[in-house]
């Protein structure tokens, strides 16, 4: 029987893809991010999180029809656990709902093609371009996600890019306009979303506390150089 | 409701009415009516158990008046104006735009009801859009149309109705009210998922968490009901286009739990009894007005045939569930609570089960078009409601899962085909995702809701229980300042004393 380690889930969100959705936050990530809010799913054990089987999941969905239009798989790393995520994907499919998964695109999904076929689409952060910054930010280098995000976007499945923007620490510009170049060939058929989110110091570990969000005015240069690029919908949160 | 038995008691009210700083002249006058009216006894001839049930708080007339002389809610055929337009105002009918809108500020003058405005201002969107040629001037004129119904209708009740398909003229009065926050017309689209473009629909939902307008009707749910047209009048009144409701009063099912003994002493005694006596004080009030009056027999609305007497209903309004099934709940000892426990929910259902039995079981002398029966009302609450929550709504602080919230009202929505309705408040991240409260919206009638509606936490502009007012106003009325629309008088206690800036929706992350 399928099972997986779920750290929470939220019958309701407004912030994790299109529409009304129940976001599932499994434990256990593959990155370790200096500024991540949620650091207790980083682990693959936690105390706090509860081993659920496919049943219990889609029980806890069912009870939040017909009030959602779909789920969003989060993290943690929700690929992590993909063997389940392929299951569950299938039976909610069948009650109607659309999937979506957020992803920090640090595994590649050129061997999760069938778990595509059953999602509607990706949400992927692309924290760094420069090998060295996204090494110290993740313990990682970038060239999987950059992968991802390609892939994702020919097969029209990349639904949304997420740019954490920190003050002083990274080439913000830098970033936006690689992604921006990056993707630009993609947008003419198929909109994706840019999603600008500034550092915030809820939830982080007290390590990593120092980190300033951006200045507003910095946003807004960024907002610029993705719409300049062809993105319809960017969004500064 | 206030018996005068001397005059230098109806003296000192004149006295007090006409001294008071917070009231306009017009609102002055209005008031000066209603304690005239209210001169005359109450239409029921001797009837002891009606006066010993005001006493207690159980019947509540929402100072309606002793003896009505123009129905409570009229819902003229605006189609027929347009098609013919009025003899008595001499008015032909319109061939552009700005005769339209002329004509029906012109109209509107002459709709009485119990606010004294016109609670039913038509399906504005449909009634305008054949005229429109340019978008801009359009919007241009609209907007105007809109601000002359701001500043000329004192008073939030005042409903207009769009949709359910998009048009022009919907999507620019959408537009507008976002960029006019004005309390006046309260707005309703009559919403159909298969009708209704997510376009417009999203906009809708958008522009309510700017300016709390407009609220969502169930079209489907109405329209089966009601085997056709309809309007949403007033709060959210469901009611016949070309007709209206005579009068509507209504029980304290708090009060009436309060004074059982037991639950069969309830459902036995007290309940029926409390039924059967607001059953006359209705009845008597739509006989006066039929009857005595000359409303049905002079008025150019009657004698023109904008409005019709078959198609007008008496509405039998309900309050304070909450407390009532609580209440009945602990006389038995037992500690389960409305909104939350599924026992306590199907005993809200149970006592409504006996209510439409009953009133179902009455004949009217009128109200043809209901087969001679009333309406069930769950009513928004008024002034003086403390301790008695709205309608069939779940008491404020009890903050139960929005989910388990909205399965709760579909139960209880079916009753009342003439109104019922929930509104909840977003917080400013459902601002950015307006498709999120537009897929609540949905489930909600899924779940067998009637009417919803959402504003945002941190808005000016509310919806209290049914009617849209600024909390900027109410600042500005508790200093002794003069405010344009008389609805702010009723959202003193609400706002004040109900909590009902503390309602939550719980459950939902941002």
């Amino acid at each position: 029987m399928a099972e997986a380690l779920i750290q929470k889930i939220i019958d309701s969100s407004v912030v994790d893809g299109p529409g009304n959705r129940t976001a599932i936050f499994f434990q256990g990530c593959n990155f370790n991010c200096t500024y991540c809010h949620n650091p207790e799913t980083i682990s693959l054990t936690s105390e706090t999180a509860i081993l659920m089987t496919l049943e219990e999941v889609l029980e806890r969905i069912k009870g939040n029809l017909p009030f959602i239009q779909g789920i969003t798989v989060s993290g943690g790393e929700c690929t992590l656990q993909r063997d389940f995520l392929l299951p569950l994907f299938k039976e909610t499919k069948k009650l109607g709902l659309s999937n979506f998964i957020d992803s920090n695109g640090g595994i590649s999904f050129e061997g999760m093609a069938e778990l595509l076929a059953y999602t509607d689409g990706v949400m992927l952060d692309i924290k760094a371009v420069d090998p060295s910054a996204h090494l110290s930010l993740t313990g990682h280098p970038p060239d999987v996600v950059l992968d991802n995000a390609l892939g994702l976007a020919a097969g029209g499945k990349l639904y949304e890019i997420r740019t954490v923007v920190i003050r002083d620490v990274l080439d913000n510009p830098g970033i936006v306009e690689a992604v921006s170049r990056m993707l630009k060939p993609y947008l003419k058929d198929h909109e994706i979303r840019y999603k600008l989110i500034r550092v915030r110091s809820h939830g982080v570990r007290p390590a990593y506390q120092n980190l300033l969000p951006p200045r507003e005015k910095e946003m807004e240069k960024l907002k610029a150089i993705a719409v300049k690029a062809g993105f319809l919908e960017v969004t500064i949160i | 409701m206030k018996i005068y038995q001397k005059h230098e008691e109806t003296r000192e009210d004149v006295l007090q009415i006409i001294q008071n700083p917070s009231l306009t002249y017009e609102q002055q006058t209005f008031a000066l009516a209603k304690l005239a009216e209210n001169q005359l006894p109450l239409p029921v001839g001797e009837d002891e158990t009606i006066l010993e049930l005001f006493e207690k708080g159980i019947i509540c007339d929402l100072d309606e008046g002793h003896a009505p002389y123009a129905p409570r809610y009229i819902l003229p055929d605006y189609d027929k104006l347009f098609r013919e337009g009025s003899k008595f105002l001499r008015l032909d009918p319109p061939k552009n735009l700005l005769e339209a809108i002329q004509t029906l500020q012109i109209f509107y003058h002459h709709v009485p009801s119990i606010t004294r405005f016109p609670v039913y201002l038509g399906r504005i969107d449909r009634l305008l859009d054949p005229f429109i040629e340019d978008r801009e001037v359009a919007r241009e004129q609209i907007k105007w149309f809109l601000i002359h119904l701001d500043r000329t209708i004192n008073d939030s009740f005042s409903h207009g109705n769009v949709g359910p398909e998009s048009t022009v003229a919907g999507e620019l009065i959408i537009d507008l009210i976002q960029e006019l926050q004005n309390v006046t017309p309260n707005l309703t689209i009559l919403y159909d998922k298969e009708k209704t473009s997510d376009d417009f629909a999203l906009s809708c939902v958008a522009s309510s968490l700017v300016c709390a307008n407009p609220a969502f009707a169930n079209d489907k749910i109405f329209r089966r009901d009601f085997k056709g047209d309809y309007g949403i009048a007033s709060c959210y009144n469901g009611l016949p286009i070309g007709g209206g409701a005579f009068t509507l009063s209504r029980l304290r099912l708090n009060k009436i739990a309060g004074e059982s003994s037991s639950r069969a002493d309830f459902f036995d005694r007290l309940l029926p009894l409390s039924i059967d006596a607001l059953l006359r004080l209705m009845e008597g009030k739509i006989k006066f007005l039929v009857e005595e009056t000359p409303f049905f027999k002079s008025s150019f609305l009657v004698k023109e045939g904008f409005v019709d007497l078959d198609r007008f209903v008496g509405l039998f309004g309900l309050v304070g569930m909450d407390e009532a099934v609580d209440t009945l709940m602990t006389v038995e000892g037992l500690d389960l609570v409305y909104g939350r426990d599924s026992e306590a929910n199907a005993l809200a259902l149970a006592i409504l089960d006996v209510i439409q039995k009953r009133v179902g079981e009455f004949r009217s002398k009128y109200g043809k078009i209901w087969n001679h029966r009333f309406l069930l009302h769950s009513q928004v609450g008024a002034a003086g409601d403390e301790g008695t929550t709205a309608g069939m709504r779940v008491a404020i602080d009890k903050d139960i899962p929005l989910y388990d919230h909205l399965r709760q009202a579909g139960q209880v929505h079916p009753y009342f085909p003439s109104g019922i309705g929930d509104h909840f408040p977003f917080d400013y991240t459902a601002k950015a995702n307006p498709q999120a409260v537009l897929d609540i919206f949905n489930g909600g009638f899924e779940s067998g809701m009637r009417y919803i509606s959402a504003y945002s936490e941190d808005g000016d502009i509310i919806r209290v229980t049914g009617y849209l007012v600024k909390k900027s106003d109410l600042e500005k009325f508790n200093q002794g300042e003069q405010i344009s629309y008389d609805t702010i008088q009723y959202a003193k206690d609400p706002l004040e004393k109900h909590g009902i800036l503390n309602r939550k929706v719980v459950g939902v992350d941002g």
